[in-house]
């Protein structure tokens, strides 16, 4: 059975600062070939055999470089053509070899299909697919879960209000199919065609945005908070260290923050607002605290800082006060100095707020001295803890999940030129809306929600339908 | 106690739309077939609208014809007024309408019915179902005579347990005064059979001498009358027709209805079914639409030899001084008597995600069911249901392979796919929404989806299916010689052109170039092709214009449609135990186990099985 080609990222993004993509399917080798520049072609290399060179893109301009592994049928985990490209990893760069290859007639892999291939070639027996595909479960709704929470900002509501608009037409239109004696067309396909206008003008951001690295932001959202000179900039500095090497700066598109995304130990933080802490020791003072409460608000992680030598003061309440419901590592700074801080009430206090008194939960308080460097460990002891008991939500699945989306995207566009296609040549209102649904069902993908009878109820509910 | 014994290969129970397609597709397939209803006046009733087809039911009906039903012809001879809806959009959205002669419709399908050879057809109401174990035996009527047969169909329509409710008033009836069936649905329940509620309705019949036509507009039929069945010519079917009439409702009615709310028993509460929302009842659409000022009303005669008039878009439950204040607030019915009253009615029926998609009740073999008692609604839709349920028993009997349409072959694959994979909280109505690849069901193009799979059950004789065949050569011939003859930019061509406010030519193109351009077709280029045959019908016609009109399209279908068949023609095995298979999400196994697809492709449909639950299943499956 011929199998269309699969492709996806196969390692955590950044351990070991390595990134491997994995192409299994008939057409694995020449699509590989197309984006490889070695001595030879993968075409030409003997099975399980590596090779050095440069993954290129259409324009030329090398991407990086990479060492690639070629695995023939059928002694492949899949049994098909297999291969491997090896990268320098960060983020973005593997996402772009990733776009690259699916540019070359590849397509992202569902949940578990490389898997499900192995299983079927009879690589692997029942219960060791199981075994993976329970795996692959958990983490595909970990980054389902992830990228829905990613976008319930702005985006998020962007996509539902398209959705909505897209529901709208299609439930007027199949009305007034249903029931032309109630319900008119005259004239409707103007107004469509200009409101699809818009909705191409949507979707073209969205894909611009998504080119940019901003819309879809890898790693686990971190602020770092705390009153004036808490020592916010050197625990900054500690996080960064050492691991600077593998720091990506990504100049955001609206150039007045700084996004970084550290590698801690293998899980990603991506940091926000570090601009701030960057240019000032005093965040607070320069930011303001609508700004801090905003920086709270968006980040799946707050680390607060607070300085033990100097006894809390009304920054902190309020900060505090903030807290509530957030996941938090604490740190309580400058144990090199004398601590005055009264580390029970300060436990009481992040307790009450954060988890409400009820609660069996207990705040997280790791004493540190960003200063002398101590307790980084412990500080990622934590987060590896929290990332892996599942209260973090990040993973690897999420690249490909943020993939898919933007080939929902493409799929979006595509079917609004067809449904203005077929405005211009007139080819009757019914063909619309095929175009409109496939539209609709492209964005649903993004957001997570299926189709079911989305269209039926918005008809009876919206429309008076019947005799 | 002396009682009557007889014995039958099928039992159809009850003589609706659904009872009378399955009794007559029984029958012809050489099955020995009884047919029970509880009033012979009442065969193949129209108890609410007094039309047939319509926005995606007309689909359906040319489908059943297609296959050899019997509905298409029957309406072809009863009309009294014939549509074609939505002419001016797309060809899959064509839909065929045409009002009935009530009275006429019933006489003549019961006379089909009685010169059926194989057939008898008898008044009485079935009590009981017979069961042998998990197997259908027969049926026992109310007098307690016992009819064995190997295959039962029930097609009990709104009637089980039936009472009709207009205000306070209730009767325990059927519709249109009928008896109700009072004891099956016991029956049913004792053998394991899970009943449930559902809700209809429909408006008062007005004495047509006390309406004011003046005021109304006058709604006339169509001058070129196309019929329903495939066998008939429009020469054939012509007659003169009847008008319906158009009138609205203002805001005194909607104040009047508003005002008396709280004495409709939907809105107290008193019904308990869950009605149809694409069918509301006039009190629903001026609650839930306050901001519409006025509702049209279609007043549509019931047949040519009666004064009563059908007022469409008025089905209420209200009591009859409330009907009556509201009625006499519409232009041209000021002075209007009521001769039938609106009224709600209630039903059981069953929840059909308990039928293998042959319509076999999945765990009582040889028992099928069709039509308003698997939870839809109108009589196109019972239709088909009834049509597949009789040839999917005595296809069951004769040991072969039931026949299941796909989604993607027909409107009917749609129905019955949506009936028994996804649990419809209220009557289903097919929609042409419904269907996804609708750009392949055109109801013009039935024939060719269908006639093949009735002929091969049995249902389309040689006659019938030689005139088909010479029908589909004719249009496969002229489309290869349309796509291969060419046609150079000589000035005949580029003067016809310009005339016809076409671009002229660059060079040489195919005859199917210049069909596919908006603005000609196949007749308009006819002086620039002198070697086409002659004496092509209007019917081949029409295909080869849609076929090259809209062939970007239709490709681009048939793309979908090999895709979607890949996962239909994954089969599950009917014993699966869903416990054994490890990694589905609790919710999914639940659905898995109430529905239990029959292919990957129908696991896929159920709302709650998601994507990653499909994976783990092909995996459990080999597949």
């Amino acid at each position: 059975m011929v199998r269309e080609t699969i492709c996806a990222i196969a390692t955590g993004m950044g351990n070991s600062g390595i990134g491997i993509i994995r192409l299994s399917g008939k057409d694995a080798i020449p699509i590989a070939d197309k984006v490889f520049r070695g001595r030879k072609r993968i075409a030409d290399m003997p099975s399980y055999t590596a090779a050095y060179g440069n993954i290129v893109l259409e324009s030329g301009q090398v991407l990086d470089e990479a060492v690639v592994l070629v695995m023939r049928a059928p002694h492949t985990y899949t049994t098909e053509d297999t291969v491997e490209i090896d990268c320098h990893g960060g983020s973005i760069l593997l996402k772009k070899v990733l776009e690259l290859l699916l540019r070359n007639g590849a397509r992202t892999a569902e949940p578990g299909e490389f898997t499900r291939r192995a299983y079927l070639g009879g690589r692997i027996d029942m219960s060791q697919a199981e075994a993976v595909m329970d795996l692959i479960h958990a983490k595909n709704e970990m980054a389902l879960s992830s990228s829905v929470h990613q976008l319930k900002g702005a985006l998020g509501e962007k996509i539902r209000e398209m959705r909505e608009k897209i529901l709208y037409h299609t439930a007027y239109i199949e009305s007034a199919l249903d029931d032309p004696e109630n319900y008119s067309l005259e004239s409707y396909p103007q107004k469509l065609d200009k409101d699809v206008d818009n909705l191409l003008k949507d979707v073209d951001n969205l894909l611009n945005s998504y080119e940019n690295g901003r819309l879809f932001q890898e790693g686990i959202r971190t602020a770092i908070i705390g009153r004036p000179n808490a020592g916010k900039s050197s625990v900054l500095n500690m996080i960064l260290g050492e691991e600077r090497a593998i720091v990506t700066d990504v100049e955001g598109t609206t150039r007045d923050t700084l996004e970084e995304v550290v590698n801690l130990n293998g899980i990603l933080l991506y940091l926000i607002d570090t601009a701030g802490i960057r240019d000032t020791v005093d965040i607070v003072e320069k930011i303001g605290v609508d700004k801090a409460r905003e920086n709270i608000g968006k980040a799946d992680l707050v680390l607060y800082i607070v300085d033990g030598s100097q006894p809390l003061n009304e920054n902190d309440e309020w900060i505090i006060k903030a807290l509530a419901g957030k996941k938090v590592i604490t740190l309580l700074n400058k144990n090199d100095l004398k601590t005055v801080v009264d580390r029970y009430h300060l436990e009481k206090l992040l307790k009450q707020s954060i988890f409400g008194e009820a609660s069996k939960e207990e705040p997280v308080i790791l004493e540190i001295s960003a200063r002398e460097g101590t307790g980084k460990e412990a500080l990622i002891e934590r987060l590896t803890n929290m990332f892996f008991n599942g209260k973090l939500s990040y993973n690897d699945e999420l690249y490909l999940t943020n993939a898919r989306h933007k080939e929902a995207l493409s799929e979006v566009k595509e079917s609004l030129l067809r449904v203005k296609q077929s405005i211009e040549m007139e080819v009757g209102e019914d063909f619309y809306t095929i175009d409109l649904m496939a539209a609709y069902e492209s964005l649903g993908r993004i957001i997570g929600e299926a189709l079911e009878d989305d269209l039926a109820d918005k008809i009876f509910g919206e429309f008076c339908m019947g005799k | 106690m002396a009682h009557i014994e007889e014995n039958y290969d099928v039992v159809v129970v009850g003589a609706g739309h659904a009872g009378c397609e399955a009794a007559l597709a029984a029958a012809r397939m050489g099955m020995e077939t009884i047919l029970f209803t509880v009033s012979m006046d009442s065969v193949a009733l129209m108890p609410c609208n007094p039309n047939i087809g319509g926005s995606s039911k007309g689909h359906l009906v040319r489908e059943v014809d297609a296959l050899g039903g019997e509905m298409g012809k029957n309406i072809d001879k009863t009309y009294i007024q014939s549509k074609m809806l939505n002419r001016s959009k797309g060809p899959a959205v064509h839909s065929l309408r045409a009002q009935a002669d009530k009275v006429e419709y019933t006489k003549q399908m019961r006379l089909t019915l009685q010169r059926q050879e194989h057939l008898t057809l008898r008044q009485a109401e079935v009590t009981e179902l017979i069961l042998d174990e998990k197997k259908v035996a027969g049926v026992k009527t109310y007098s307690g005579a016992v009819y064995h047969a190997r295959a039962v169909i029930l097609c009990t329509g709104t009637y089980l347990k039936a009472r009709c409710i207009y205000g306070d008033v209730v009767t325990h009836t059927g519709p249109n005064g009928l008896m109700a069936a009072n004891h099956l649905s016991d029956s049913m329940k004792e053998n394991g059979i899970f009943i449930r509620r559902f809700k209809t309705g429909t408006p008062a019949r007005l004495d047509k001498k006390t309406i004011d036509f003046s005021k109304m507009e006058e709604q006339k039929g169509d001058t070129h009358i196309v019929p329903f069945s495939f066998t008939n010519k429009e020469e054939d079917i012509r007659r003169e027709q009847i008008s319906c009439w158009l009138t609205y409702t203002n805001e005194e009615t909607h104040d009047i209805i508003r005002a008396n709310i709280d004495r409709s028993p939907l809105f107290s509460g008193f019904i308990e079914g869950t009605g149809p929302r694409y069918c509301p009842s006039i009190e629903d659409k001026v609650m839930k639409f306050p901001d519409k000022t006025r509702h049209q009303l279609f007043i549509e005669p019931e047949g040519e030899f009666t004064n009563e008039m059908y007022l469409g878009g008025m089905s209420s439950s209200l009591p009859e001084d409330v009907q009556y204040a509201m009625i006499r607030t519409v232009p041209g019915l000021e002075k209007v008597k009521i001769v039938r009253n609106a009224y709600a009615i209630e039903y059981d029926c069953i929840s059909a995600i308990n039928l293998k998609p042959s319509l076999e009740y999945r765990d009582i073999s040889g028992l099928f069911l069709a039509g308003q008692v698997n939870g839809s609604s109108g009589y196109e839709e019972a239709a088909a249901q009834g049509l597949m349920a009789g040839i999917n028993a005595a296809r069951k009997l004769q040991e072969k392979e039931p026949v299941v349409l796909d989604r993607s072959q027909g409107y009917i694959g749609v129905l019955i796919d949506d009936l028994v994979t996804k649990e419809t909280q209220e009557p289903y109505r097919m929609m042409t929404s419904r269907a996804e690849y609708r750009l392949l069901l055109r109801q013009d193009n039935a024939d060719l989806r269908l006639t093949d799979i009735g002929y091969e059950i049995g249902l389309i004789d040689d006659v019938r299916y030689a005139a088909f065949c010479e029908k589909r050569n004719r249009i496969e011939e002229e489309r290869k010689r349309l796509k291969e003859t060419m046609i150079g930019a000589n000035k005949t061509v580029q003067d016809f052109l310009s005339a016809h406010g076409s671009a002229e030519l660059k060079t040489a193109v195919s005859l199917e170039e210049l069909i596919r351009r908006p603005e000609l077709d196949y007749d308009s280029i006819a002086s620039l092709d002198p070697e086409r045959p002659e004496g092509l019908s209007e019917e081949v016609v029409e295909q080869i214009n849609i076929s090259i009109k809209y062939e970007g399209y239709i490709t681009r279908q048939i793309q979908q449609v090999e895709h979607f068949r890949k996962m239909e023609k994954k089969r599950i095995p009917a014993d699966i135990d869903y416990e054994d298979v490890k990694n589905l999400r609790r919710e999914a196994r639940q659905k898995l186990e109430a529905v239990r697809p029959e292919s990957l492709g129908q696991a896929s449909r159920i709302s709650g099985v998601s994507p990653a639950d499909i994976s783990v299943l092909m995996i459990y499956l080999g597949a």
